[in-house]
């Protein structure tokens, strides 16, 4: 770290020299020199006894005083400081004067050599400025003899240049009058690019200078050849048979010679156009007959015409392209011919997409239709490739379009076949309805039936929808058309296909409560109990498992409204609801029908004292077993009001109550007419109105309990038409127990059937001049003997 | 605005037949025929005072039997005709007769304060229809428009056509038509039209309606299925031709136009069991009453069918300022059909429902139990109507 440096030559006078610090840092002096802190040196300064940095005391520092230093010194330091320090200031002074010898030493010698370097220069110039001075004097002796030999050949040169462009003028001259010759020869050869190399660097001159008689001539000799010549290329160019190069070079060169653009695009074009619509029409052909079987399947078609046809669309497209507009001449060229090709596309494009769109509605199978949209994916990708090629033309909107179109019209198909699929289930099931029962053998089972139906339906609407579903498959080009992705989800499958199906089967549903509303009808009152437990299955589960299948299928990323679950899920429980009322208005009307036909046409007056209970009684009960049997098949049990333990027994109270001495024996009270009033209404006060065709539940003893009711008014209403005697009385009497007997099972509040069956023999006993009502006892044993 | 109450009247005995006193158009009143088979049966005078909303009531007797229908001449206010079972030796007959009653019964303001039983008067027997070679009578219908000599009359599958002479003493047969086809037909209902000069009357046998020609007695239309079970009553419009009302065991109440019977044109499908009664009313045919043995008495408004299908035309005269023009246009809106009311003072099957002659605001209906029941339109459509 105190290595003296050999570089700068420290002063004699520096006060580092004297540092009582030891070896300083030339680096140190210097910065201090220039003002800048030094640490190291502050930090030395710091431990001399001193202290005091730059005071009078600072050894290092420029106001150093010695007699300060040492009065400070000699009074703050004991006697050993003092030694110590007085060794150390020595040892430091003796370094200081052994670097400065050093120093001294080493620089010398450098003087010396400088100072012969300096003098052997000062000798060197010298010589040099004389051989410059030489040279100055030589160059003024050339440049005069330059200028003298300049002026002598100033003439010679300017005839000299003159002659050579004569020459270049004769030889354009003689280029000239050759020209014909050449281009008659190159003509002869074929060799049409050097013909018009020649003919179009002459043109402009012999353009020139027509009016001079002998370029007239030679032009005009030019004119004949070139249009010889431009006759040989176009028709070259319209047979069409050379090669594309051939063709580029032929149009290349006719353009060159200006030929008209507009022209020769027309040409190009309408040549292209014979060879395009010629496929086309084998494309046709394809179609068949125009109502027979298309001859080939809708892929082979498509196939074919993409193939041939857009393929050599796209090859006419790319060449004349290249030929007309890609060329780098004037712009309003490339305008128009681009123009010209728009056009000349659009218009067999267009002819080609109605080819296209008349096979696909000849596409009517409903079943698997991967063929159709591979066919219409293949269309729609070459079609990519042709828009490409012309960005211009609509050809890519258009093809999109058809695609749309022929997806909509499959949805509307599958819809269509759909419904007549649920058609035929239904004719299906009501062939085996219909069906003579084998003896022995069991009729067929409601339950089995419902559950093929709905079984066959499902899958029915489930492999239409994986037919549809191939329509957004990732590897489709259209798929991820907006169509595609939105509409064709939402509006098209969802709406359209699935939505529309459930409607129907809710419209059939109605239907069958419209249309044979009148006289019975002819649809078996099983079909009806049938659709409405189906209607009401698709209420509970089938329509949401259905709309969350299609949903999941087609992941809907369209906004349109759409028709919820709950309203669709309403309308089957409405159309549910209808059926089973009209099942319930259907069956009651047959029972109704029995009853009022054994009631209208007996004489009732004249009847025999009852001894049996009349058939159609034990019929409307045979009947009623046989319904109930029936709706049990379908529908759940339903809940009863509570009911006494032994109601078949229950003995028709009514007979035997007080109320029922008034009613029957009115003679046996003065006020009877009134009372017999007063009481019956005073009764109905405590009875609820009974609603007779009335909306059921969906249960069996809802069903039941309708049927029953229906059946019984229309006995009470048959009734009060009729006059009886008194056996006539007592025959209703035991048929109304028989029917009280055996009918309350079947519904909901067997009072309810007590009540009717009261009104009944009450209205009876009315209508009855001389009522003698039988025995309770006798009526029991009538009955029980069945 | 308020609606006054129903005003209930009982009767004693059991009830199906109630016409309005046809001749009278000043004093409401209803004349009802009982059914009884073990006392004499009755025919009650109802007088509706509508100002104190207090019934009076005479009672004729009527010994022959329980009457099943009746119809009051459309001419004289004393005449009225009913069908009325006759039992003898064991058989049923249905007959029809013309009657008359006491003179001063007629305009009703005889008051009789005391106990009816005391002082029954009965009724004068003018003549019968003579059916024995025809069958059971099911009803008496008056011409409408006539001066009380023509009837017809409805014998199982027969329909008679009858003329009163000598001061309604005697009828005559002057045409008549049958029904042929299998099985057992019967006319359950008819209806003579107003319109045509009276010329023409509708009849219904199951589920059959059929026009006849009285002149021809030949039928001019059939309407086969008119409803899906027997139909029991049939209405004319009064104010628009060719307009009729059906009602049926179907529970429905149809309308047809008679020139096209292929469809119905309106079908009411609100009652829960047979309609037995279906009445346009006289005045405001966009009114229709039906009755029905569900015990409920539904009144519609069926606008659109109506012969005001734009409600009440104002005259342009009034008409001055354009708000007034404004309003008209608003009025002339076609308005939709709707149910009125629904009427349940019953408790048994209503077989018959009229409208008041005099005031046609007004009408009544009889239920099986014998209860009368007199009501009226609410107030707010009436005004409606009206203004």
């Amino acid at each position: 770290m105190s290595a003296p440096q050999g570089g700068p030559l420290p002063g004699p006078g520096e006060p580092g020299s004297e540092a009582p610090g030891g070896k300083r840092r030339p680096h140190g002096m210097l910065k201090l020199y220039y003002g800048l802190p030094d640490p190291a040196g502050e930090a030395r300064g710091g431990l001399a006894p001193g202290g005091d940095p730059g005071g009078p005391t600072d050894i290092n520092g420029a106001h150093f005083d010695p007699e300060v230093f040492l009065t400070k010194l000699r009074k703050e330091c004991s006697l050993t400081q003092l030694m110590d320090c007085e060794t150390d200031m020595v040892k430091q002074i003796r370094a200081l004067d052994s670097d400065m010898q050093t120093l001294v030493y080493e620089n010398y010698n450098k003087f010396i050599s400088a100072t012969d370097t300096i003098r052997k220069m000062k000798n060197d110039f010298k010589k040099m400025e004389d051989e410059m001075d030489c040279l100055a004097a030589n160059m003024s002796v050339i440049t005069e003899f330059s200028a003298c030999i300049s002026s002598t050949l100033q003439d010679q040169h300017e005839q000299i240049t003159k002659l050579s462009g004569v020459h270049t003028l004769l030889r354009k001259l003689q280029f000239l009058f050759e020209l014909p010759a050449r281009l008659t020869k190159c003509v002869e050869l074929e060799a049409y690019g050097q013909a018009v190399r020649y003919y179009s660097k002459a043109r402009s001159i012999l353009h020139q200078y027509q009016h001079m008689p002998s370029f007239q001539g030679i032009q005009d000799d030019c004119q004949k050849i070139m249009a010889n010549l431009a006759q040989k290329l176009r028709e070259k160019f319209r047979d069409g048979g050379s090669g594309a190069k051939d063709l580029a070079e032929c149009v290349e060169l006719l353009l060159q010679l200006d030929e008209p653009a507009e022209e020769l695009c027309d040409e190009f074009l309408s040549h292209a156009r014979c060879r395009l619509e010629a496929e086309l029409e084998a494309l046709e052909a394809e179609l068949g007959k125009p109502c027979g079987a298309p001859v080939t399947d809708i892929l082979e078609f498509i196939d074919r015409g993409c193939n041939i046809f857009v393929s050599n669309m796209c090859l006419v497209i790319a060449s004349y392209q290249e030929l007309f507009v890609s060329r780098e001449g004037v712009q309003g060229i490339t305008r128009m011919a681009q123009d010209k090709l728009v056009a000349f596309v659009n218009s067999l494009m267009e002819t080609y997409f109605s080819l296209v769109e008349r096979r696909i509605q000849l596409e009517k199978g409903v079943g698997d239709n991967s063929l159709l949209v591979r066919a219409l994916d293949r269309f729609h990708r070459r079609l990519q490739a042709l828009a490409k090629l012309l960005p211009a033309s609509n050809v890519a909107a258009e093809g999109t379009e058809i695609v749309v179109r022929a997806a909509k019209e499959r949805i509307r198909q599958y819809l269509l076949a759909l419904q007549s699929f649920y058609q035929d289930c239904l004719t299906d099931v009501r062939q085996s309805l219909a069906a003579p029962r084998l003896a022995g053998k069991e009729s067929p089972n409601l339950a089995e039936l419902l559950g093929t139906i709905s079984a066959s339906v499902l899958n029915q609407i489930k492999s239409v929808l994986t037919y549809v579903h191939l329509f957004t498959a990732k590897d489709i080009t259209f798929s991820n058309k907006p169509y595609f992705k939105g509409e064709f989800c939402s509006q098209g499958v969802r709406e359209g296909l699935i939505v529309g199906f459930i409607k129907s089967i809710c419209q059939t549903a109605r239907q069958f409560c419209e249309t044979t509303g009148d006289k019975g009808g002819s649809t078996p009152p099983a079909l009806l109990l049938l659709l409405s437990r189906l209607c009401l299955d698709y209420e509970t589960s089938t329509i949401s498992y259905i709309l969350t299948l299609t949903d999941e299928q087609f992941l809907v990323q369209d906004h349109s409204p759409i028709t919820p679950v709950t309203s669709l899920c309403a309308e089957a429980r409405e159309a549910a609801q209808r059926l089973l009322n009209h099942y319930v208005k259907v069956q009651g009307l047959i029972i109704s029908q029995m009853l009022r036909k054994s009631v209208e046409t007996r004489d009732w007056v004249n009847t025999i004292e009852p001894r049996n209970v009349r058939a159609v009684m034990k019929r409307v009960v045979e009947d009623t077993t046989s319904i109930d049997v029936q709706v049990g098949l379908l529908y759940e049990e339903g809940v009863r009001k509570a009911q006494s333990s032994d109601s078949s027994k229950r003995t028709f109270s009514v007979y035997s109550s007080s109320r029922q001495q008034s009613r029957y024996a009115p003679s046996y009270t003065p006020s009877a007419p009134l009372d017999t009033n007063l009481l019956s209404n005073i009764q109905k006060l405590f009875s609820e109105r009974i609603d007779i065709f009335s909306p059921v539940e969906f249960n069996k003893v809802s069903v039941l309990t309708g049927i029953i009711k229906i059946s019984l008014k229309t006995f009470l209403e048959c009734v009060r038409l009729r006059t009886f005697g008194r056996y006539g009385l007592q025959q209703i009497q035991v048929d109304c127990y028989y029917l009280q007997l055996y009918l309350w099972r079947f519904v909901c509040d067997e009072n309810l059937v007590h009540f009717l069956l009261d009104e009944i023999v009450g209205s009876t006993a009315h209508r009855c001049p001389d009522p003698v009502p039988m025995e309770q006892s006798v009526i029991e044993v009538i009955c029980e003997r069945g | 605005m308020e609606d006054d109450a129903p005003v209930i009247y009982g009767l004693e005995f059991q009830a199906r037949a109630l016409t309005p006193q046809i001749a009278e158009t000043d004093a409401i009143r209803f004349l009802i025929g009982t059914q009884s088979l073990k006392y004499d049966n009755q025919i009650h005078i109802i007088d509706f005072d509508d100002e104190n909303n207090i019934i009076n009531k005479n009672v004729l007797i009527h010994q022959v039997g329980e009457i099943w229908h009746i119809s009051a001449s459309p001419a004289d206010k004393g005449v009225l005709a009913t069908c009325y079972n006759k039992t003898s030796d064991s058989k049923v007959m249905t007959c029809a007769a013309v009657w008359r009653m006491p003179k001063e019964l007629e305009s009703g303001s005889h008051e009789s304060p005391d106990d009816s039983s005391s002082n029954t008067q009965t009724l004068e027997l003018l003549c019968h229809l003579d059916n024995t070679a025809h069958g059971n009578m099911a009803c008496v219908i008056w011409e409408p428009m006539g001066d009380g000599k023509k009837l017809i009359s409805l014998a199982d599958n027969h329909l008679l056509l009858w003329d009163l002479q000598e001061s309604s003493s005697n009828a005559v047969l002057s045409n008549s038509a049958a029904l042929e086809g299998k099985g057992q037909l019967k006319f359950t209902s008819g209806r003579w039209s107003p319109h045509h000069n009276c010329t023409q009357v509708t009849t219904a046998n199951d589920t059959a309606i059929r026009g006849w020609d009285t002149r021809s007695m030949r039928q001019i239309y059939y309407i086969e299925n008119a409803h899906g079970q027997l139909v029991r009553d049939l209405d004319f419009n009064p104010n628009k031709q060719y307009y009729l009302a059906s009602c049926g065991d179907d529970c429905k109440v149809k309308f047809w136009d008679t020139r096209n019977v292929t469809e119905p044109v309106k079908t009411l499908e609100e009652h829960s069991h047979w309609v037995w009664n279906v009445r346009y009313n006289h005045s405001h045919d966009q009114l229709v009453l039906s009755g029905s043995s569900d015990s409920r008495i539904i009144l519609s408004n069926m606008v659109s069918i109506s012969s005001e299908p734009f409600g009440h035309l104002v005259d342009d005269d009034d008409l001055s300022d354009q708000e007034d023009h404004h309003q008209e246009e608003k009025t002339k809106e076609p308005l939709q059909d709707s149910i009125i009311a629904t009427y349940e003072e019953h408790e048994d099957s209503v077989y018959a429902v009229e409208w008041s002659s005099a005031d046609p605001w007004l009408f009544a209906s009889l239920s099986y139990d014998g209860r009368l029941v007199i009501n009226r339109v609410p107030r707010a459509l009436k005004y409606h109507i009206l203004l």
